[in-house]
């Protein structure tokens, strides 16, 4: 099975603080450390587990600057056979339905059977998977936790959904996944791992590889536009109970009780 | 002395000279013997280098102590007691066994140098000796099969038990004795009853008390006693030693090479491969032990060579709370591996490619060891555990096998130097919390100092831990020492990240570290944690001198110039519980020791029996603090336990893990307001007078 997997490098929510830059148009970046978006990466480690067992390969790609090279590298350390950059500055400021675009180029160029997402990034707004598999006319499933090859033709997808009941379906390939944390475990990738493959050979595919107008992706071709970013002030009814263990886990559970949390 | 008897050389058997049997059973036994070795030795072939054949008179003196003096079995008492006896008697009798078996078909054959008061000195010896090994094989079995103490004891899931072995050997060497001793024995009533001038037999010995017993035995059927027990001793001599390379036993022959090839030096982990440099790494097409050919041929010697005697397993903390390792069996499994896939016969001779982990060995199993070194430390014979775990770790590390619970510090690690991803630029914000009378300088372009405080990840950033670092700070202030911390240019000393199999990120942070280090230009480091104390001295290489502030302590306590307080609390008991890292590992007992005991006033015990070398890992530093392993208890648990029923209701460590495992393990059973816990630092600290 040819598999594609969308992997994003973002800041790492562990291991940053995150504060708002003085403009407030962003977050301050100048001592954050990038990691590839968890989701994404239980997504790879899936597409790795089924072409282990169904023969294939794994091609990741990841949408960003220069620097997002380092994720399709990570990725590649992980167990991925190919990656490939998407980078233009022309896509610089796409919004969702500009990335969607931009990646529905880059499958095109290839012939998958199945593409993956994560199922939101931590900076994201969790759109691009479903637009993707909208504008490529395939099925999509959101936040699956399961996969399992049923023949050349189908999926059995798991999905988690409300009230962490579980959901099983069919579905037809080829089709566009997100993918939900906990569906594996993620492989570990080690500085070895990265040191091994710091040589390949990436390619990097603007607009003109990817046979795009500049015009309908990036800023220019953005539809939704951030206006702002701000940390919303502390709002009321948080209440912060004091006393010891048993005290607090008492008092809790007066709580609970009064509002209907527990019957 | 006249022989009145037939001897074996002269005899016949079957109607056949005696001779030939005489000559035959050597022959096969020593054919078959050389056979055995030859394939045992071929996976020692096909496994990883180890360099072992340095440091001769150093492993000349192991040999001596722990092989020739038997240095480490009293530490069990009574099976060290029946071990000695045993292992002095094979010492002496394997002279009389040997010239026995020679002088069935050379007759009176004398041992060179044999021959006059010497050999006479040496008969009464050998008799005394086959008497107390007699004794001692009794006594073993009884213990063995009767009172089966605990540590031989073998969990299901490792198989059946291994006592019906023990008590075979036993039987074999019993064998040994009594038809030795009643070959002479007949002789001796034979010349007795015929008035010739008798053998010499050691009063009360074993031979002595068969020639009583023997002494109305008609001629004849002493005759045959003398003639069957020779062969008997014979058989029995090559089966056994034929046996030996079977099992457990093995040690008889392996030991005295396991003991001149252990490990030298305490404290630090063997490269990744003997014989490739650091820089050459990048070029190994593996890492670690994947497949049992990945071991060095030591550690394969370490497989054949554990008598299953559960010392180790004894000692293990893990295996003490149930976590799904055991030492013993380690060595066990991978003894049992090594003979099942080069058996004796067939085998295609090929190593075997698959892997271990999932086949004999299971991840949690090797992720439970804490690398406390309590195995390393009690093993008589000088197996070692700590780098085969390293080595299986880093397997596992290259395969990604690495449990989530451990994913998320080592990429915290990579990208901030330190398990928990907190900013650099915070790494010396401990410092704001001393007044301004304990100035902390952050070495860089514009400060120097001569002392280096390496305060490492912990002290740093953990809330609780933070006031150990203050209390060094303090401490290092009172004593006049010119000092200074690294600030956002420290990294995790690496300790773990090297001992948890990630190799390769160690060496980044220890590179980043050497090069801060240098950059600072002092002459001389301390540190108050016992994990980055061992990791700057051992792991690293081309620093300056490096120091635990116990040792700072110590030294300034001896001097003078550190005054103590008496004690706050005197109703209050102490005890110390040693860190492994400080302690087994760089064998630092007596400075924290003499620090504490240098407040005035303070009580302090001993939990004697767990002490020292013997000290009960709290749970594990570093990246151990992350792990969540399958156990029935905490270590910290079991270790606050043996405080209290030392009596003591303080425990007083140096190492700011162990405080936290302890800590938790307090809260955890529920005993605070029982039982508290401080650092040493802390403890000095408090009680400084300042001037």
């Amino acid at each position: 099975m040819e598999i594609l997997v969308c992997v994003k490098r973002v800041p790492d929510t562990a291991e940053n603080e995150i504060e708002v830059n003085r403009e407030g148009n962003d977050i301050r970046r100048d001592d954050l450390v990038y990691s590839v978006n968890e989701w994404d990466n239980y997504a790879v480690e899936e597409a790795i587990q089924i072409v282990d067992k169904v023969g294939g390969s794994v091609t990741v790609v990841s949408l960003g600057d220069e620097e997002a090279e380092e994720v399709v590298r990570r990725e590649m350390a992980m167990g991925a056979n190919n990656g490939i950059l998407l980078a233009d500055e022309a896509f610089e400021g796409s919004d969702g339905k500009g990335l969607a675009t931009i990646l529905k180029a880059a499958v095109a160029k290839g012939n998958y059977d199945l593409i993956l997402t994560g199922a939101q990034a931590d900076d994201g707004a969790g759109q691009v998977g479903g637009m993707l598999a909208a504008m490529l006319d395939m099925p999509f499933a959101s936040l699956v936790n399961s996969i399992e090859v049923l023949d050349g033709q189908k999926l059995k997808v798991g999905r988690e959904i409300e009230g962490g009941n579980q959901e099983m379906n069919e579905i037809d390939l080829p089709c566009v996944l997100s993918i939900q944390t906990g569906i594996n475990e993620p492989r570990y990738v080690g500085i070895r791992g990265i040191r091994k493959v710091a040589s390949v050979e990436i390619p990097v595919w603007g607009a003109s590889e990817l046979g795009l107008v500049p015009e309908a992706v990036g800023a220019v071709g953005a539809k939704a536009q951030r206006v702002d970013y701000f940390v919303p002030a502390p709002g009321e009814g948080a209440e912060i109970l004091e006393g010891s263990t048993d005290e607090i886990a008492a008092k809790l559970i007066e709580l609970l009780k009064a509002k209907g949390g527990l019957k | 002395m006249e022989s009145v008897l037939t001897s074996p050389a002269a005899a016949s058997l079957f109607g056949l000279p005696a001779m030939i049997f005489a000559i035959i059973i050597p022959l096969l036994g020593i054919g078959v013997f050389v056979y055995i070795i030859v394939r045992r030795v071929t996976p020692l072939i096909q496994a990883a280098p180890d360099d072992r054949l340095n440091r001769v008179p150093e492993r000349l003196k192991m040999v001596l102590k722990i092989w020739l003096a038997q240095w480490r079995q009293p530490r069990y008492l009574l099976a060290g007691i029946i071990h000695i006896v045993i292992f002095f008697g094979f010492l002496v009798l394997g002279i009389r066994s040997i010239s026995l078996v020679i002088i069935g078909f050379a007759d009176h054959f004398v041992m060179p140098g044999f021959g006059g008061s010497f050999g006479r000195m040496y008969n009464v010896l050998k008799d005394y000796a086959a008497t107390l090994v007699l004794i001692a094989c009794i006594t073993a079995a009884v213990r063995r099969g009767l009172f089966k103490p605990a540590r031989y004891a073998v969990p299901p899931r490792y198989g059946h038990g291994h006592t019906s072995e023990a008590i075979f050997v036993l039987g074999l060497i019993s064998t040994l004795m009594l038809s030795e001793s009643l070959f002479e024995a007949s002789q001796a009533a034979a010349q007795v009853q015929q008035g010739v001038p008798a053998e010499f037999l050691a009063p009360l010995s074993l031979a002595w008390i068969f020639r009583q017993m023997l002494s109305g035995v008609a001629l004849a059927a002493l005759q045959g006693i003398h003639l069957s027990t020779y062969f008997i001793h014979d058989f029995t001599f090559f089966f056994f030693l034929c046996f030996l390379p079977l099992g457990k036993h093995f040690h008889v022959i392996t030991s005295l090479f396991n003991v001149f090839f252990m490990r030298l030096e305490k404290g630090r982990v063997k490269p990744v491969r003997y014989g490739v440099e650091d820089d050459q790494l990048d070029e190994l097409e593996s890492f670690g032990v994947k497949k049992f050919t990945d071991f060095t041929w030591k550690h394969i010697l370490d497989f054949y060579t554990c008598a299953d005697c559960g010392r180790c397993s004894d000692r293990c903390p893990a295996n003490t709370v149930g976590r799904p390792l055991s030492p013993r069996f380690v060595s066990i499994k991978g003894r049992d591996y090594a003979f099942r896939h080069y058996p004796l016969g067939g085998g295609n001779g090929r190593p075997p490619s698959e892997p271990l982990m999932g086949d004999i060995y299971s991840a949690d199993e090797i992720w439970s060891c804490t690398t406390c070194g309590a195995c390393e430390q009690e093993c008589p014979l000088g197996i070692e555990y700590i780098d085969k775990m390293v080595d299986l770790r880093r397997g596992m590390v290259e395969e990604g096998m690495v449990p989530q619970s451990l994913q998320k510090p080592l990429g915290a690690l990579e990208k901030r130097g330190n398990p928990w991803g907190i900013m650099e630029k915070k790494r010396a914000e401990w410092t704001k919390a001393l007044s301004e009378d304990y100035p902390v300088k952050i070495l860089d372009r514009k400060n120097s100092a001569a002392t280096l405080y390496f305060v490492d990840s912990i002290s740093s950033y953990d809330d609780r831990m933070q006031s150990l670092a203050c209390a060094t700070a303090k401490i290092l202030n009172g004593v006049g020492i010119d000092f200074g911390i690294l600030g956002k240019a420290e990294r995790d000393s690496g300790h773990e990240v090297r001992r948890f199999g990630e190799e390769m990120l160690f060496q980044d942070l220890r590179a980043h570290n050497t090069d801060a280090i240098a950059d600072a230009g002092v002459t001389r480091i301390v540190t108050a944690d016992p994990h980055a104390f061992n990791a700057l001295k051992n792991d690293y290489a081309e620093l300056p001198p490096v120091e635990h502030i116990s040792q700072t302590i110590a030294r300034h306590v001896k001097s003078g110039r550190l005054r103590l307080k008496p004690v706050e609390d005197r109703t209050k008991v102490y005890t110390y519980h040693d860190p492994c890292y400080l302690g087994r590992h760089n064998e630092l007992y007596d400075e924290p020791r003499a620090a504490i005991d240098a407040i005035p006033g303070l009580k302090r015990v001993e939990m004697t029996g767990n002490c020292r070398d013997r000290s009960f890992c709290c749970g594990g530093g570093g990246l151990m603090l992350f792990y969540e392993p399958e156990e029935e208890q905490r270590m910290g648990v079991l270790r606050v336990e043996m405080a209290r029923k030392a009596g003591a209701d303080v425990i007083v460590t140096a190492c700011p893990f162990c405080l936290v495992n302890i800590e938790d393990a307090i809260k955890v059973s529920g005993m605070e307001g029982q039982m508290e816990a401080i650092d040493l630092a802390e403890l000095v600290e408090r009680h400084m007078v300042v001037a």
